[in-house]
């Protein structure tokens, strides 16, 4: 699977591939994408790249272990919820605060807060499979 | 009455911070909570002896109208003066009698959290905040029981009271629920309350001839019948003695086995009279008052013999209670005098075995030199158990005998009460006196007094015990008449002046014909030992053998489950799973009476027909072809060929994530596969046509739910609401992520914790197989199916 042309174009890929899931990611709310697709996304990104070198090289492209970006996805779509109940809501009720800027449509709020929580779950829950068992086959 | 329990609470939560900043001074700090609690009763007590009661309302639930009532009336006041009084001493005791043991701090905890649960136990007016503490004594008690959990007899007894307790928790969790929709049912003020209950039990507005309240009162003797230790759950308190020394004096015999007495008195104006409720009380507490004191009556062991003796005082106070209102005096009298000299009595154990390291009352002797203030309480604490005047355990074998008037049993029961005092005295000689009697013997001799912390538990509790006989209207007399007040529904006086007591009749006859029997018994033990001996073939067929025997059976029946259906073969997993699925289905469409399944009327278009036949193409290609990479591939055209057909309908979100999933399925499959062994031929034809018949099973039953569903309409689907508020409500016009990260946020929430939980399954079994070459365990399916 060494090929140069796969080593070659998955080191292009695999920026390309990142922002795209990170597009669908805020585009969810709205159009057809969201945190789960786009962390799969992200996943096959760094699998790619994974595949095309070692997974060691694939796991130093990325800033935190895995296990610390999961416990940060599941802590950040857990405290989503936090505004709504100080605010007197039920828990993960979406807030959407006034005055932030929008990017065209897509708007902020808590949701996307927990949308962004899901994608670094889904990100880290794949990768953690595929690369432990990718190294195991190393 | 909250915040004195959540005091105890939170001196229970910085324990362990106090123990370590403070050291041996922590003991009397922490004591400062019950004591701040004791005195809070005290203060409380004089409204109370005047008939009033104390009512105090938390909001809990407001919206459901739920609130958390606490009710201070007599018999709530004697048990909250018991648990924070004697709470005080044993935290105090506790703190010397540990001394220097690593978890001291950890045992403060427990205790103080066991002493919170109590106190909210008998305070609260909410069934379901009554169940609550109730588990949680359950809960502390196992700790603490436990406490020594490095010997294995101590984590099975813990074990062991633990599950007869639970056990007997969950069923008077029923009967509450069960009460309480009764209660609801009779539109009571609030059917969730023990007074509102009680009061529509007692007034008629629940009817008690109903099979339900039957059932009811059934559950919750198992609760307190369990708790309390009565025949045939006693077994369990004599193991629990494993615990250290303040453990057993406190919690398993002052306080919290008298949980099962305390919630029987507590609903005793509510199903007093009922047959069922009366003779069980009565039958089954007059078996434990006789027989355990008998079998206490055989022992030696110090901590052993004051065990049996509590489960025999249990059985009393709870056949009392089954008397009725007029023995009711009698079962509050004997309850607090037990509290004083049963837990003086274990906490003289604590001291003889702490100067004298000796737990057999045989084995030494003479000690009364030795350690003449324990000997005190001792000596005091035995007299009041033997029933020997002017100590108020001679009051309350009085009104024992007061409440067996009248009843239609009487005869047996006075014959039962004398054995029972008989053997009690006896009991009480081999406690009190035998240890410091005779000669020095054993280790007697490098015996000492012990230090002054443990000393004045015991003899606070023994000298209480004389100064509430001979002075008894300061306030032995009040707190018994109110408590007896609250049990009966009716005003209760007690006269136990010791003028009044001491009238020359038959009951006087008997009270000293006991203590002098008892002494002479006591004398002669020996014999009385070997006499009865042949009673040793109990031991074979007891409830505790038969607990024994369940507990077995339930891991044998664990493990021989396990054994078929979780064998390691992943292929008798899928058959299972296959399996159980199709019969339950199966079952549940040929019960629900479908005459004809709808069949699409629509004609496929062309595209579609040929996207089938890719699906089936693949699947038939998968379990035919015998190269690995290539089932992967056939694999992964049926997942491409199922994300087209999301497209044709429309279900962009799906598709989207059904292809990201397809692509990394492959990337996983082709992974794994290079673990696996080559193909190979294992099984028989007969099974493989089994598997035939089982996917054609599975396939069917698929087939069929999903041309019913496309028929059947629900009330009022709720993709509507979903469909038309996703954009006003939720600002967003992706319905499928609308609801994923907004309207149903916690369904997500939960399953992206099941999936973080999965990933760390499978990265830890991995660790494991790499750090074992060998791949494995037994389960591990790889061996069996190696080349």
């Amino acid at each position: 699977m060494r090929s140069l042309i796969f080593r070659t174009s998955s080191v292009f890929l695999l920026p390309a591939l990142l922002v795209f899931s990170v597009v669908v990611l805020f585009r969810g709310h709205n159009e057809p994408g969201g945190g789960f697709v786009g962390g799969l996304l992200a996943a096959s990104a760094f699998s790619l790249y994974a595949l095309a070198y070692s997974v060691e090289e694939a796991r130093r492209l990325l800033p935190l272990s895995l296990t610390t970006i999961l416990g940060l996805g599941l802590a950040i779509a857990l405290l989503s919820g936090a505004p709504a109940m100080l605010m007197g809501d039920a828990w993960f009720t979406g807030v959407w605060p006034q005055g932030l800027p929008a990017f065209g449509e897509v708007k902020f709020g808590t949701v996307t807060l927990f949308d962004i929580g899901v994608y670094l779950v889904v990100l880290a829950v794949t990768l953690i499979m595929i690369l432990s068992l990718a190294e195991d086959a190393e | 009455m909250l915040i004195a329990t959540l005091l105890i609470f939170g001196a229970a939560l910085v324990g362990p911070v106090v123990h370590r900043l403070l050291g041996r001074f922590a003991a009397p700090v922490l004591a400062l909570a019950p004591l701040a609690g004791f005195i809070y009763f005290l203060r409380e007590a004089k409204r109370i002896f005047e008939g009033g009661s104390v009512f105090e309302n938390w909001n809990w639930a407001p919206e459901l109208g739920v609130m958390l009532g606490f009710r201070l009336d007599g018999l709530a006041l004697l048990f909250a003066l018991l648990v924070t009084g004697v709470g005080v001493l044993v935290v105090v005791y506790a703190g010397a009698y540990l001394k220097g043991h690593v978890h001291l701090g950890r045992f403060y905890s427990y205790l103080l959290g066991f002493m919170g649960s109590m106190l909210g136990l008998v305070l609260t007016d909410n069934v379901i905040a009554l169940f609550v503490f109730w588990e949680l004594t359950s809960i502390t008690s196992y700790l603490l029981i436990g406490f020594d959990h490095q010997r294995k007899a101590a984590r099975d007894s813990a074990l062991q009271a633990l599950l007869v307790t639970g056990i007997g928790g969950l069923a008077l969790l029923a009967g509450l629920v069960l009460l309480g929709v009764l209660g609801m049912q009779a539109s009571l003020d609030d059917p969730w309350s023990v007074s509102g209950l009680i009061e529509g039990l007692a007034g008629g507005a629940i009817d008690r001839d109903s099979g339900l309240v039957h059932g009811a009162v059934v559950l919750i003797l198992l609760g307190a019948l369990t708790k309390s230790a009565i025949f045939p759950f006693h077994f369990w308190l004599p193991g629990a003695m494993e615990a250290p020394t303040p453990v057993s004096a406190y919690l398993h015999s002052s306080t919290m086995v008298k949980a099962g007495i305390f919630l029987i008195a507590r609903f005793q104006q509510g199903f007093s009279g009922m047959a069922l409720w009366d003779t069980t009380l009565v039958v089954l507490g007059g078996i434990t008052m006789v027989g355990t004191v008998f079998l206490a009556s055989r022992q030696t062991y110090y901590k052993k013999l004051l065990a049996y003796s509590t489960t025999s005082s249990l059985g009393a106070m709870a056949m009392l209670l089954g008397l009725g209102a007029n023995a009711a005096v009698g079962a509050m009298g004997y309850l607090f005098a037990h509290a004083m000299f049963k837990g003086a009595l274990f906490l003289v154990a604590g001291n003889v075995d702490h100067g004298a390291h000796e737990k057999d009352t045989e084995k030494v002797g003479g000690l009364a030199g030795k350690m003449p203030l324990t000997f005190a309480a001792a000596l005091l604490a035995a007299a009041s158990m033997a029933g020997v005047a002017p100590m108020l355990g001679f009051a309350a074998k009085k009104l024992m005998k007061y409440g067996l008037h009248g009843s239609e049993w009487e005869t047996i029961l006075v014959v039962g009460v004398t054995a029972f005092s008989v053997m009690t005295a006896m009991v009480a000689c081999m406690v009190g006196v035998l240890p410091f009697i005779g000669k020095l013997k054993g280790s007697a001799g490098e015996a000492h007094e012990v230090s002054p912390g443990l000393l004045f538990g015991p003899l606070v509790l023994a000298v209480l015990g004389v100064v509430a006989g001979v002075m008894p209207g300061w306030f032995a007399a009040p707190l018994i008449a109110s408590a007896a007040s609250s049990v009966a529904g009716a005003e209760k006086s007690v006269s136990i002046g010791l003028g009044s007591l001491m009238k020359a009749d038959l009951s006087m006859a008997l009270t000293v014909g006991a203590i002098v029997a008892g002494v002479v018994l006591f004398v002669v033990r020996a014999l009385w030992r070997r006499a009865t001996s042949p009673v040793e073939w109990l031991d074979v067929v007891g409830p505790a053998r038969m607990y024994t025997r369940s507990v077995s059976g339930t891991l044998w029946l664990a493990w021989w489950q396990t054994r078929i259906l979780q064998n390691g073969y992943l292929r008798h997993y899928v058959w299972t799973i296959l399996g159980t699925t199709i019969a339950l289905v199966g079952y549940g469409l040929y019960r629900s009476g479908i005459e004809r399944i709808p069949l699409p009327i629509d004609q496929p278009f062309y595209f579609e027909i040929a996207l089938v036949m890719f699906i089936m193409a693949g699947a038939i290609g998968a379990s035919t072809i015998r190269t690995r990479l290539a089932v992967v591939s056939v694999l992964g055209i049926v997942g491409f060929a199922i994300a087209a057909v999301y497209v044709i309908f429309g279900a962009f979100d799906v598709a989207m994530t059904q292809f990201a999933i397809e692509t990394l399925i492959v990337i996983i499959l082709v992974l794994v596969v290079y673990h696996l062994p080559r193909f190979r031929s294992f099984s028989t034809p007969i099974s493989r046509w089994m598997d035939v018949l089982l996917a054609l099973g599975f396939g069917a039953m698929m087939t069929v739910l999903a041309l019913l569903a496309a028929d059947v309409t629900l009330s009022g689907p709720i993709s509507d609401y979903f469909a038309e508020n996703a954009a006003p409500v939720a600002y967003g016009r992706n319905v499928v992520n609308v609801i994923l990260v907004d309207f149903r946020a916690t369904d997500t929430f939960g399953e992206i914790v099941v999936l973080a939980l999965a990933a760390l399954g499978v990265m830890t079994l991995l660790r494991l197989r790499a750090s074992n070459p060998n791949g494995g365990t037994e389960g591990d399916g790889g061996k069996g199916e190696g080349a």
